[in-house]
């Protein structure tokens, strides 16, 4: 089913995979130029320190080259450098190999795909995961694959879940120590939510988490009679590891049916949680909710930032986290205490949260037949694309989307493996939706500047040592920030919405910046 | 996990997601009853409560010229049109074919005869009214509002009297006028065509387009205004029918 294409091979003297071990990922992206893991770092900052590019040259930023992939779904992927090769997945769940600096592929991997996958919205992959001499991608099947990093040859293929009954993976696994964490998508199919961590050499299965707890475990009884079984909770989006805790910090989605929360009444563990695990074990440490008794599809798949900070005259090892319901939250990531939470966003549901973080709804918020209008949006006032945080500015930055939805209830009735979302949504007729670019104090959540964008935006920030940050636009623009100031430095038309979140890496001593921009890959950098 | 794009955008794979059967597994009484209920929500705001059009489509016709058959009516009602205002809704397949065993029923319904009289309307249209200098039907009139030419097709007879009569009461959601004052000293006004952050797209009202960069601006309003003028008091209430039969009549052919 699977075939792996080579290419190229035989191009003159290519830059050679270096083996990547778990203590190059602890570092982080550094100056050696390498983008490792995901979102940059285990503390999912998405920062790089390289500052060849910086607030005086950023305005002479050209495009070095572009790469498109065949699909008209979005292209969606974080690309990984190590030793001056690139790897990108590519829709739907195909793996290439591109030299760094011209953007020539080496070599790639194309999974066959059955034509019955449920995916709710796009054969889409996020990234892959890099460790050891191994590449590992989730797929649109649920499935786990480690390639060969040098050759994209299959090392090994496991079934994570069964795509029949709803399961898909869309998001990059996460390396940590020996293990790769994937995470499962499948939210409006009534999956049983759950997390896997595999032994990176074999493909063995070291734990599971489910995401909803079975009958007789604690927090089962937040379900209404059997609804745990579909009560999904996926775990789609790319966690953040602690090495000191030893915590994985990892979000989990919308309680399953979406719109109809009569069928599930209960606060509905462990959906729209932040959860931190035993990465050894995947034992559960603690969980915070979000969004008990979720009805309008807010999962809390956001990327979890980790930051240290002073609260109330204590040093404090902090997680913030930026929620789709449109509220900023601090929390202690040692003990997940609720710290501090605000709306960054326009909000209509909720009153504000109590002193345990727990919202305090509005009445009339609930979906109904008719269609009832609130904020924000059903994508929210965050999404998966990533926020980042500069360690050289002490911000944090993130995309907002300022939009509402009309939120409709319908049947909910679960057949395993067909969609089961218990209504729908529309926008809100003759309302003007907007998106900013909004820089705050991670610790207590104020606000330092914001840039404002015509259209709720759908891509990640990448701030830089160089004292930039940058992002992208639906209109297909990608820019350039002060990261101090929040002033416009350099913009490009790319001709295709952004749909990701940029990196940056060092290939022949030169800093780029990558971001996919409608189908194409586009490398940036200054002559 | 559903993070949409706006509805206009969506690009959600049709294959996926398509009844396999072609005849309508849901029609009895109840579910037609069901769909009634679903449609009152989801559909009737821009189509009407009994169909005949509004913002949206006439449904009140036997024959739908873009869903003859169920499964195409299935397939609009689950993806929309693309490029046009009627979205894609999220329904269970039940409740899908339910809604389509209720707008099957809409067909069927005894409609009030279009009382005017088309031809003195596409007199009144030309003459009196002056609506080709701003609309175009065909190759002829002007650009610089939307085209009229397949009117009758996109909207209801209720919702094109009400335009007549109160054209700024239900305006396209796009739909935005530009009152523009440039660095140099220039003023523009027009109609928006596309925006951005950084730029502006706007027809003139020769039907010109152009692109202004928003950094070059002293002054930019986009507003939701119609430049079309209330016939409320320019033309009778006979004259009216007459001009909303005519634009009723005005359809693609299917
Ligand atoms: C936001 C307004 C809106 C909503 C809501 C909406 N529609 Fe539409 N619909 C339209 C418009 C506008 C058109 C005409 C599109 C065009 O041609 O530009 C249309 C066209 C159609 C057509 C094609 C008619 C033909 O000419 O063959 C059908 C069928 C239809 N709609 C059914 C529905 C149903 C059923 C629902 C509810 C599930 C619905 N629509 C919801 C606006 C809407
Ligand atoms: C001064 C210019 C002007 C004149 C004269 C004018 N209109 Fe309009 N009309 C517009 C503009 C601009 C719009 C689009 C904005 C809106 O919906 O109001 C519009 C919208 C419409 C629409 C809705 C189009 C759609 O796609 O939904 C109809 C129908 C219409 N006009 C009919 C007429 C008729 C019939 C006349 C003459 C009796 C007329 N108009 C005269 C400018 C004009």
């Amino acid at each position: 089913m699977k075939i792996s294409i080579f290419l190229a091979l035989a191009i003159g003297a290519l830059p050679l995979p270096s083996q990547v071990a778990h203590e190059s990922i602890l570092k982080g992206a550094t100056e050696s130029g390498d983008w490792l893991t995901y979102s940059g770092n285990y503390s999912a900052h998405r920062h790089s320190p390289l500052k060849q590019i910086d607030e005086s040259n950023a305005p002479r930023l050209k495009p070095a080259w572009a790469y498109q992939t065949n699909s008209m779904q979005r292209f969606e992927t974080t690309p990984l450098v190590s030793g001056g090769v690139m790897y990108i997945s590519e829709p739907p769940s195909h793996v290439t190999a591109l030299d760094a600096r011209t953007g020539r592929p080496l070599w790639k991997y194309r999974r066959v795909i059955p034509d019955d996958i449920r995916v709710c919205c796009g054969a889409v992959n996020r990234g892959v995961a890099l460790l050891g001499d191994l590449i590992f991608i989730g797929t649109v099947d649920a499935h786990l694959v480690a390639l060969s990093a040098k050759t994209g040859v299959v090392q090994w293929d496991v079934s994570v879940a069964n795509y029949k009954g709803g399961y898909s993976i869309t998001g990059a696994p996460l390396a940590v120590k020996d293990k790769i964490v994937v995470g499962v998508s499948g939210g409006e199919y009534g999956v049983r939510g759950l997390l896997d961590a595999y032994d990176a050499k074999t493909g063995k299965r070291a734990w599971r988490f489910w995401t909803i707890p079975g009958p007789g475990e604690k927090g089962n009884e937040t379900w209404k009679g059997d609804s745990w079984k579909s009560g999904s909770a996926a775990t789609w989006v790319t966690g953040a590891y602690d090495p000191d805790t030893n915590l994985l910090y990892w979000g989990t989605g919308n309680p399953g049916p979406d719109w109809n929360g009569d069928v599930r009444e209960g606060d509905n563990l462990y959906s729209d949680c932040l959860l931190a695990l035993d990465a050894d074990t995947g034992t559960l440490k603690w969980y915070f909710q979000f969004t008990p008794h979720d009805v309008h599809d807010w999962d809390a798949t956001e990327v979890p930032v980790l930051v240290e900070g002073e609260v109330r005259g204590r040093k404090r090892k902090l997680v913030v986290f930026p929620n789709r319901n449109a509220f900023y939250y601090v929390l202690d990531r040692t003990t997940g205490e609720f710290i501090l939470g605000k709306p960054y966003a326009k909000q209509t549901w909720a009153k504000g949260l109590d002193d345990k973080g727990r919202p305090i709804r509005l009445p009339g918020t609930f979906p109904t037949v008719e269609g009832t209008k609130v904020w924000p949006a059903v994508a929210g006032a965050n999404n998966w694309y990533s926020p980042s945080y500069s360690p050289s500015t002490g911000l944090l930055y993130v995309s907002v989307r300022e939009a509402g939805s009309v939120y409709f209830i319908g049947e909910a009735e679960f057949k395993e493996g067909e969609r089961f979302d218990g209504g729908g949504f529309r926008s809100v007729p003759g309302e003007d939706e907007s998106g900013a670019v909004r820089a705050f104090n991670p610790v207590n959540g104020q606000l330092a500047w914001e840039y404002r964008l015509f259209s709720p935006p759908w891509a990640g920030l990448l701030s830089t040592a160089g004292g930039l940050v940058f992002g992208g636009t639906n209109e297909g623009q990608f820019f350039a920030l002060g990261a101090k100031t929040g002033k416009l430095l350099w913009r490009f038309q790319a001709g295709g919405a952004a749909r990701s979140n940029p990196m940056s890496y060092l290939s022949g001593g030169k800093q780029y910046i990558a971001m996919t921009m409608g189908s194409s890959l586009y490398a940036f950098g200054v002559e | 996990m559903i993070w949409w794009a706006p509805i206009l955008l969506f690009q959600i794979s049709q294959a996926l997601d398509l009844p396999a059967v072609e005849k309508n597994p849901f029609t009895s009484p109840a579910d037609v009853s069901a769909g009634k209920r679903l449609y009152a929500g989801r559909c009737g705001g821009c189509h009407g409560p009994t169909g005949d059009g509004g913002k949206g489509a006439n449904l009140g016709v036997p024959v739908l010229p873009r869903a003859a058959d169920d499964r195409t009516l299935y397939r609009v009602i689950r993806y929309g049109l693309t490029e046009t205002e009627m979205p894609g809704t999220y329904l269970t397949q039940r409740e899908l074919w339910q809604v389509v065993a209720f707008v099957r029923t809409l067909g069927q319904v005894e409609r009030g005869p279009v009382t005017g009289d088309a031809a003195r309307g596409e007199e009144l249209l030309r003459g009196k009214g002056g609506c080709l200098q701003c609309h175009s039907i065909g190759m002829e009139g002007s650009q610089m509002a939307p085209p009229l030419t397949e009117i009758g097709s996109r909207r209801g007879p209720g919702h094109l009297r009400g335009k007549l009569l109160d054209p700024a009461s239900d305006m396209p959601d796009q739909y935005r006028m530009v009152e523009l004052a440039t660095k140099d000293g220039k003023k523009f006004n027009g109609i928006r065509l596309n925006e951005d952050t950084w730029s502006i797209q706007a027809r003139d009202f020769s039907g010109k387009p152009h692109t202004f960069e928003k950094q070059d601006l002293t002054e930019l309003r986009v507003v939701r205004r119609t430049p079309m003028p209330s016939y409320r008091e320019r033309l009778d209430g006979r004259e009216i029918d007459d001009v909303v039969a005519y634009l009723s009549g005005l359809r693609s052919n299917p």
